[in-house]
């Protein structure tokens, strides 16, 4: 397996969604190439990172108030009838 | 693992009373959709948009239109994956306004297969994230997402971020598996490049044992 095939397989490979014989491949190359080994793991970072870094979080007030307008507007939607969305 | 399993596939038919109760006009079924969903539309919206006023749009507009639009939804998919398609829409209309400039859609962006191949190999040091504190780190992560292509960080968000399958982006993006897989390949390499300036083993050996 060559590095650019690696590649080609990162994401199936950290979904998990590799069949067993694919799987033991791109081990097998992991195993010895350095290189793949460093993005492998650097991009399985990546994820982790951005998934546990609670960006963005939407603050309990400004949430409070998002929902009241949401639950208002679509209060007067029901008024106006179902032409005016 | 059962018990994971069961946890899953619970709220999915709970969601699916609320939007059946909804539709019969219960507008308190509705909230509770609200309540459900409102953070991760929010998050969606900011990551696609990078604008806290717009995403809080986003936010807003995307929950009236399901209202609207309730009657016209198929219960055989997911709300939740249709409120994202809808959520996902209103945020690239925002970018449009925004950069009328550029042309922003999901099929934009697509360079060639070369483009996103490691240039920087160099590994990092271990527990980089705690190099940096938080509001330095969610500087950095914010910083680093905003330079993507907006078809690119969408993708990102929705399948790692948002944890959405594979099929689940598809669907809400309308955008074919290999569509998707393809440009989350390229999401993460990129990312992880741009990462690599922040979170590299430092010369002086920093973080090395």
């Amino acid at each position: 397996m060559k590095c650019s095939e690696f590649l080609h397989e990162l994401t199936n490979y950290l979904d998990g969604v590799l069949d067993e014989p694919t799987k033991a491949e791109l081990e097998n190359h992991l195993s010895w190439c350095h290189n793949c080994y460093v993005v492998c793991d650097t991009t399985k970072k990546t994820i982790e990172i951005y998934r546990d870094s609670q960006l963005y979080e939407l603050p309990d007030d400004l949430r409070t108030r998002l929902r009241s307008a949401i639950m208002t507007k679509c209060q007067e939607h029901k008024k106006r009838g179902p032409q005016s969305v | 693992m059962g018990a994971i399993q069961n946890k899953l596939e619970e709220p999915v038919s709970d969601e699916l009373k609320l939007v059946q109760a909804a539709k019969r006009g219960d507008d308190s079924a509705f909230e509770e959709l609200v309540r459900r969903y409102d953070r991760n539309v929010f998050r969606i919206a900011q990551h696609i948009t990078q604008n806290r006023e717009d995403a809080e749009d986003v936010v807003q507009e995307a929950f009236l239109k399901a209202y609207g639009n309730l009657a016209k939804f198929q219960e055989q998919s997911k709300f939740y994956t249709w409120l994202v398609r809808i959520a996902v829409n209103e945020a690239l209309m925002k970018l449009r306004r925004r950069k009328p400039e550029r042309t922003v859609s999901l099929d934009e962006d697509i360079k060639t297969e070369d483009d996103s191949l490691p240039r920087e190999i160099a590994d990092w040091s271990p527990n980089p994230e705690q190099q940096y504190n938080q509001a330095e780190l969610r500087e950095i992560l914010s910083k680093t997402i905003q330079g993507l292509p907006p078809g690119f960080r969408t993708v990102f968000v929705l399948r790692d971020v948002e944890g959405l399958s594979t099929e689940e982006t598809a669907a809400a993006l309308e955008l074919s598996v290999p569509a998707v897989k393809s440009r989350l390949l390229r999401a993460r390499l990129q990312l992880r490049e741009r990462l690599g300036r922040f979170f590299q083993k430092r010369e002086s050996g920093d973080g090395d044992q």
